[in-house]
């Protein structure tokens, strides 16, 4: 009977409040994360939202690329019109 | 059932209580973060396809990009030389000489000459295009260079320095005539330059005579006095004119003494004829003149 109370002892005031603070650590940690989650989903939806300009690069790639070609016209005439330095 | 057996239920039913509490309480946040996940990975993937093309747009305009880069430098260098490139480069954007040209190594140890200082921008440019450069052609006075109103020294003084705007300070071309300001007698000088005494001692005791003149007053020269000349001397000085004394060309330019070096007449038989042209051979058929021909008798007589 003795025994018995000792157990009884140990498991009210030992093992009890382990569990306890061992679960509540666990739960503390998962509830932590929650914020940086959500953050990071935030994150990610504004960078897509960022990326909403990308097709604009295909007209800025259409611009340099006619860009390009005046540049080389008028190097081109320069190059008639103008003497060469040697 | 004995105390301890209470107890211990007790002691269980608590243990279990506080798992489930934690368990569901975990259970819930992990399901918060599986939700917080999902959306973040649906806004990676919306990245990750908006994205993709990205790569190849960016290659592409870069290339053309580089192009261009490669054109201007090597234009730029080919037109104005490696030095004043750098010049020019250091003008319009200061320390932007110190990078150097991405296509030229060697621009990076070049010392850029300070054009800026001197030239404003694309006088250069505008000098080198010549005289018919546009300048000011979007002046709403019109071009400068093509409106007389308009054309100023400025303008000219974009060429090279020669008597546009100091004129006072260069010398005038020799008057010569008899309203020159400076007379020489004709004894002194009939033609060249009277020698000097280092040009009597290279030439010999003639040139002295030369330095007299050709015929000297003493003996009746043109400029001799009025009553040693004839009574109507035909070759006065005003008719045999007068040189200026001076060994400077009467022109800008000069006379080039060089301009007959590519004459070919007498070596390559002059110019080639034009393709399909006939020659001129209306003079082929006629006989020598008679006095050619008298001449010519007559020369083979006295040689025989």
């Amino acid at each position: 009977m003795t025994l018995w109370w000792i157990g009884n002892a140990l498991l009210l005031l030992v093992v009890l409040p382990v569990v306890v603070y061992l679960l509540n650590g666990v739960l503390s940690a998962a509830r932590s994360i929650v914020p940086s989650v959500e953050r990071i989903g935030a994150a990610a939806n504004a960078g897509s939202k960022d990326l909403d300009a990308v097709p604009l690069l295909l007209t800025t790639q259409e611009q340099v690329r006619q860009t390009v070609e005046v540049v080389a016209g008028y190097g081109g005439s320069l190059d008639v019109i103008v003497d060469d330095a040697s | 059932m004995p105390a301890a057996g209470v107890v211990t239920i007790v002691a269980v039913v608590l243990i279990v209580l506080a798992l489930v509490y934690y368990l569901v309480s975990t259970i819930v946040a992990l399901r918060k973060i599986t939700a917080g996940l999902d959306d973040a990975i649906a806004g990676v993937g919306e990245i990750i396809e908006k994205s993709a093309p990205v790569g190849d747009v960016v290659r592409d305009i870069n290339r053309n990009l580089d192009a261009g880069v490669d054109l201007l430098e090597g234009l730029l260098v080919k037109k104005a030389g490696l030095v004043d490139a750098m010049g020019l480069i250091e003008g319009l954007y200061p320390g932007a000489a110190a990078n150097g040209l991405r296509n030229f190594p060697d621009s990076t140890t070049v010392r850029p000459p300070r054009i800026a200082e001197v030239y404003t921008k694309g006088t250069l440019t505008l000098a080198r295009l010549g005289r018919e450069a546009p300048i000011a052609a979007a002046s709403p006075n019109g071009p400068v260079l093509r409106n007389v109103e308009g054309g100023s020294l400025d303008a000219r003084s974009l060429y090279p320095e020669t008597r546009q705007t100091r004129p006072a300070r260069l010398a005038r071309s020799p008057v010569i005539g008899t309203g020159a300001p400076v007379q020489y007698q004709p004894s002194e000088q009939r033609g060249g330059t009277t020698p000097g005494e280092a040009e009597i001692r290279e030439k010999g005791p003639w040139a002295e005579t030369a330095a007299e003149g050709v015929v000297p007053a003493e003996l009746g020269g043109s400029d001799a006095p009025r009553e040693m000349l004839a009574d109507d001397p035909q070759l006065g000085s005003p008719v045999l004119g007068q040189t200026t004394g001076s060994d400077e060309p009467a022109t800008e330019s000069g006379v080039d003494p060089s301009a007959g070096d590519e004459a070919d007449a007498t070596s390559d038989q002059g110019p080639e004829p034009l393709e399909g042209a006939e020659p001129d051979l209306k003079d082929a058929a006629a006989g020598p003149r008679k006095v050619d021909a008298d001449s010519a008798d007559t020369d083979n007589g006295s040689n025989t």
